[in-house]
């Protein structure tokens, strides 16, 4: 295991007690609400935070426990960090930062700066002058890749990934989510990804643990925790249908057969052909019908009515595949009004058909 | 690295024709209008009462020119103390994690509020021939602080440090613990990150704080008269002198005030474009 952990920490409010572990190169996602414990799990693995009980183990190191009184402090851990903020170090230039951590571990200076360089033509490959910019003088987006490079120079064992995207404005944050892929999970480094976008979780980690108010409440494949949501809790965290299967010319085969014509979501990153993919679209963007649509050039699904979940002034309706049919149905969310369900006249059991347009629906690569 | 440490770009804006201002009320002016020639009228008051046929003689004599190298000596060697030992003291303070840390930053402060001959005072009952500390001085190495000129030294560090403290306590709280945290988990012992990390983030505010303690030490009086006397090229810096000169010789004192002047307006224009924001 290269990352194994079982600790307990007490606040006055607040208790958190989480154990989970990833194998070397995968990328553990933690999601959650607010307040869920993400960030005081993020400080016990940084070692910012000291648990009342428990042991974290690193590469097989181990670099705290509690009962052994093992501490080691945050710099001796070989755990990298990667926050919302960029945070790269002001005064330096960009190759300065990132030569900062090969540097603090000894590394020769023009090794550790060659290094450098060859990291930040990696993320940012067409910014002319790169190394010599001080973070002042680059975009957020461009900051969150230098830092991502720096976070990664020093080749730490575990690298923690605080919510990456969270402060980047819509147009980065896609660039930056396939960067994440391609260095993070491409390049076996071993992760945690907190986040509370399920997106993130799907395109990025392997595994997900669900957290809720300092507890796990689910874990398991990024797939079936988030496909098939075994508790509501974790639905409404995900609170994104999908649909996992193979990648098909601008669309998606599920295991099944059954094509969903979509659009690809990721910029910059082509999806090939046969590469496992998810179909993911919001429960908002599906409609409803009670007999069989059509005429319209949308993506159709024959399912069954599972469950009716009234959720403020809109009502969500679950599936559940038909006798016979695909189990990658069961769970789908659709959101329509309480109006539309009293049209609808149904009760769990019946059948129905889930409607939803190929614009709505984003192909994202995974697995 | 090329670039010099610590430029934050700070692009001043230029005012634009089409702003409107939301406007300040009316009353604030005369006020303010007041208060602005109530610092301005008496330079000029000086400018005007100046003897300018007698000034290179003034300022050329043998008690300006001991004044003014005795000032700008000791006041260097201050900052510099101020720097060393008040550099870590803001570090503790911002950093530390003592109880009763709030009762030390009070303390901390006193000499701004205490008037400077009464910290004088303070200082010559502790360095005393027969003081706490000062006995001891004298009986184990016959050494005798008061009325030298490192006894001017010690009272301009006295009332100069809160200064500097206070500055650089501020750059230090501003620029928050975030980014040694990030050190860290590259790697960076506390000792790299505090050399590599933190104190060049805080060099703007290190480098207000000295301005206004060599500022404020180049205009000390009070705690250098009790403490240190008034001894012509050993403790008789230049306000000791602009003192003296005022009831012997009032051209004189006036040259030796409009000397201290331009060294203000000097320390006002190297220190300011970081030194008022780093008060704030």
């Amino acid at each position: 295991m290269s990352l194994d952990v079982d600790v307990r920490l007490d606040r006055e409010s607040f208790s958190l007690h989480v154990a989970m572990a990833a194998a070397p190169g995968e990328v553990l996602a933690v999601l959650g609400p607010n307040g869920a414990g993400k960030s005081t799990l993020l400080g016990i693995l940084s070692g910012l935070l000291r648990p009342d009980a428990g042991h974290v183990r690193v590469s097989d190191h181990t670099v705290t426990d509690v009962e052994g009184g093992v501490f080691v402090p945050a710099h001796r851990r070989g755990v990298g960090l990667l926050a919302q903020q960029a945070l790269l170090f002001p005064h330096m230039t960009a190759e300065a930062n990132v030569a900062f951590g090969p540097r603090a571990r000894g590394v020769p200076k023009r090794e550790a700066e060659a290094r450098a360089r060859a990291l930040l033509a990696d993320v940012l490959p067409d910014v002319p002058g790169l190394p010599g910019r001080k973070p002042a003088q680059l975009s957020g987006g461009q900051q969150q890749r230098v830092a991502l490079a720096r976070a990664i120079a020093p080749e730490p064992d575990l690298l923690l990934l605080d919510e990456p995207l969270a402060a980047l404005d819509v147009d980065a944050a896609p660039a930056m989510r396939s960067l994440l892929r391609r260095v993070i999970r491409d390049g076996k480094q071993t992760a945690v990804l907190v986040t509370h976008s399920a997106l993130d979780a799907l395109v990025l980690a392997d595994r997900v643990v669900v957290l809720g108010r300092g507890r796990v409440v689910e874990q398991g494949p990024t797939r079936d925790v988030l496909g098939r949501p075994r508790s509501a809790f974790t639905a409404r965290i995900a609170g994104l249908d999908l649909i996992p299967g193979v990648h098909e010319a601008g669309a998606l085969r599920a295991s099944d057969g059954t094509v969903i014509a979509g659009r690809d979501g990721e910029a910059g990153e082509p999806i090939g052909t046969g590469d496992p993919a998810v179909a993911v679209f919001p429960p908002s963007a599906v409609a409803v019908y009670a007999d069989e649509p059509h005429g319209s050039p949308r993506n159709v699904l024959p399912v069954r009515l599972a469950s009716i979940e009234p959720r403020g002034d809109i009502v969500r309706l679950r599936a559940a595949p038909r006798d016979g049919g695909p189990e990658w149905l069961d769970g789908l969310a659709a959101d329509v009004t309480p109006a539309a369900v009293a049209d609808l006249a149904v009760e769990p059991g019946c059948p129905l058909w889930f409607t939803v347009k190929a614009t709505e629906v984003e192909i994202h690569p995974a697995g | 690295m090329t670039a010099p440490p610590a430029t934050r770009a700070r692009v001043p804006r230029k005012p634009d024709r089409h702003e409107q201002s939301v406007g300040l009320p009316w009353f604030v002016w005369i006020p303010a209008g007041l208060a602005f020639l109530l610092i301005a009228l008496p330079v000029v008051g000086l400018l005007w009462k100046a003897d300018w046929s007698r000034m290179p003689e003034l300022l050329l004599s043998d008690a300006a020119l001991d004044a003014l190298r005795l000032s700008l000596e000791t006041a260097a060697v201050s900052t510099l103390l101020c720097i060393l030992l008040g550099g870590p003291l803001a570090v503790v303070l911002a950093r530390g994690r003592l109880p009763g840390l709030r009762t030390l930053r009070s303390v901390v402060l006193l000499p701004l509020v205490l008037p400077p001959v009464v910290g004088g005072l303070a200082l010559l009952f502790l360095l005393g021939r027969t003081g706490l500390v000062g006995r001891g001085l004298d009986l184990a190495f016959g050494i005798t602080v008061p009325f030298t000129t490192a006894a001017v030294v010690l009272a301009q560090t006295f009332v100069a440090l809160p200064f500097l403290v206070v500055s650089l306590e501020g750059a230090l709280r501003t620029a928050g613990r975030r980014y040694e945290a990030v050190a860290a988990t590259l790697g960076a012992s506390p000792a790299l990150a505090f050399r590599r990390v933190t104190i060049p983030l805080v060099l703007p505010g290190l480098a207000s704080g000295a301005v206004l303690a060599f500022a404020r030490c180049m205009g000390e009086f009070g705690a250098t008269i009790a403490f240190a006397g008034s001894l012509q090229g050993t403790t008789r810096t230049l306000p000791l002198l602009v003192y003296l000169e005022r009831e012997t010789d009032a051209s004189g004192a006036v040259a030796l005030s409009l000397l201290l002047v331009v060294v203000a307006i000097i320390v006002i224009v190297v220190g300011r474009p970081r030194g008022t924001e780093g008060l704030t």
